[in-house]
């Protein structure tokens, strides 16, 4: 096993490089798409908010894979060319950014209504209590199950290896086979996908704990 | 934009029907041996019996950070390596099972953790013994709590059929690329016509969610 990984290293590195590159590009992208859909669905405006949920509701039931090979098969065909990795990178942000719009709304649903009320009455506009008041609240609530949605997002960045997007998962298939080693080259690219997302976990479980363990205190 | 009529003739549509078919069989076996293998799992977890506790809870962790994806290839072309082949829709079951055990397990135990402890003192100190207070009083409590995380993780369950196209096992994405591959021109109207059916697998799931969340909160 320990030959495979010396003699492939320059393939698990790359790999691993793409498997990071894309799974960051995604998080910041559908970080920001997502907190628009969130603030879309709890908009006092009707229609912005059946559109915010129509945008979540159509990206939550439909898989990945299908969003990604949309994105690599039938977009380059309309002209547009459109690499594996930018496909699959594509296909990441727009499917986990219906997951952190639903995270921040109910994030930002955790926070009290009367706070909204508190800071409008204050004479804060709508945007400036949102922005001031209600959404520095919700963030606490909304990074633990945040970073569990990151946690998918690098597991999910697997789909690269469908759409040849060099990612961790594709070098792990070239190696296994060309050296037919396939369960010692699978354990290796577990092995590294859980020095990515292994310390996340534990993060996150800490920092819930810790930051429930804080509310739990102020309210006694 | 493409073939509409030619793509949605009826021996393709029987075509992706039958696709169809194995993914919700699938998705059906999945979700009934990882609902009792995750409820025993996340259980075991929650229970702290020394060390037993102690390596399930590490065997959930590891398996559940990896991707659902990885444990596939190492279902189907990993095992062949110490002798034990298994054919696709097999692979494909062992594979889903594994995985969504380990995640349903961590909801299930999240769930009994969040319910009141001084519940489980209330129960055993009116004479109920840890079995029945589990049972009757932390479980139904905890369940309440647990459907939403649940059945978002078995609509993924269903959604994550879609990767068993890479072991070829005849399911809906793979009969969707199947038919698609003959004529570039079926490409659009298939990507449409996979969308639907998924849209409509996972949603009905949800809406069946929403109305158990009701019926229990009343």
């Amino acid at each position: 096993m320990w030959t495979i990984f010396t003699n492939n290293l320059p393939m698990f590195m790359e790999g691993l490089g793409y498997t990071l590159g894309a799974s960051l590009l995604a998080l910041l992208f559908s970080l920001i798409i997502g907190t628009v859909f969130a603030l879309l669905q709890i908009n006092p405006n009707r229609i912005a908010r059946i559109i915010g949920r129509i945008y979540v509701e159509f990206f939550r039931n439909v898989p990945l894979l299908v969003i990604t090979m949309f994105f690599y098969v039938v977009i380059p065909r309309l002209g547009i060319p459109l690499s594996g990795f930018a496909a699959g990178s594509i296909g990441l942000t727009l499917y986990t950014s219906a997951f952190i719009a639903e995270t921040v709304r109910a994030g930002i649903q955790s926070v009290d209504p009367g706070q909204m009320e508190a800071a409008r009455s204050n004479g804060m506009t709508y945007v400036q209590a949102m922005r001031y008041i209600v959404l520095p609240q919700a963030i606490k609530i909304t990074v633990p199950p945040l970073g569990n949605q990151f946690i998918n997002l690098v597991k999910n960045s697997s789909v690269l290896a469908f759409v040849a997007g060099f990612d961790l998962m594709y070098q792990g298939n070239l190696i296994a086979s060309s050296t037919f080693e396939t369960m010692s080259t699978y354990a290796i690219i577990g092995v590294l996908y859980l020095i990515i997302t292994l310390p996340l976990s534990y993060g996150m479980t800490y920092l819930d704990r810790r930051w429930s363990g804080a509310n739990k205190r102020e309210e006694a | 934009m493409g073939d509409f009529a030619g793509a949605y003739q009826w021996i393709n549509i029987r075509y992706l029907l039958q696709g169809l078919w194995v993914t919700v069989s699938l998705s059906a076996v999945s979700i009934v041996f990882s609902v009792i293998f995750g409820s025993i799992l996340g259980l075991l977890r929650y229970m702290k019996i020394p060390v037993l506790s102690l390596i399930v809870g590490f065997i959930i962790d590891i398996i559940r950070n990896l991707p659902l994806l990885l444990i596939l290839f190492f279902t189907y072309f990993g095992l062949p390596n110490i002798g034990i082949r298994l054919d696709a829709l097999p692979a494909a079951m062992v594979a889903m099972t594994v995985f969504e055990s380990m995640m349903l397990a961590e909801i299930i135990r999240g769930g009994i953790q969040a319910v009141d402890p001084g519940q489980m003192e209330a129960a055993r100190s009116n004479g109920l013994s840890y079995g029945q207070a589990m049972l009757h009083i932390i479980l139904p409590q905890a369940f309440k709590k647990m459907i939403p995380a649940i059945v978002s993780q078995l609509i993924s369950l269903v959604k994550d059929t879609s990767l068993a196209t890479i072991i070829v096992l005849p399911e809906l994405m793979y009969h969707g690329q199947v038919i698609y591959g003959q004529n570039t021109n079926y490409m659009v109207p298939i990507f449409i016509a996979l969308t639907v059916l998924y849209f409509i697998v996972c949603f009905s799931l949800s809406v069946i969610s929403r109305y158990l969340d009701r019926r229990l909160a009343a």
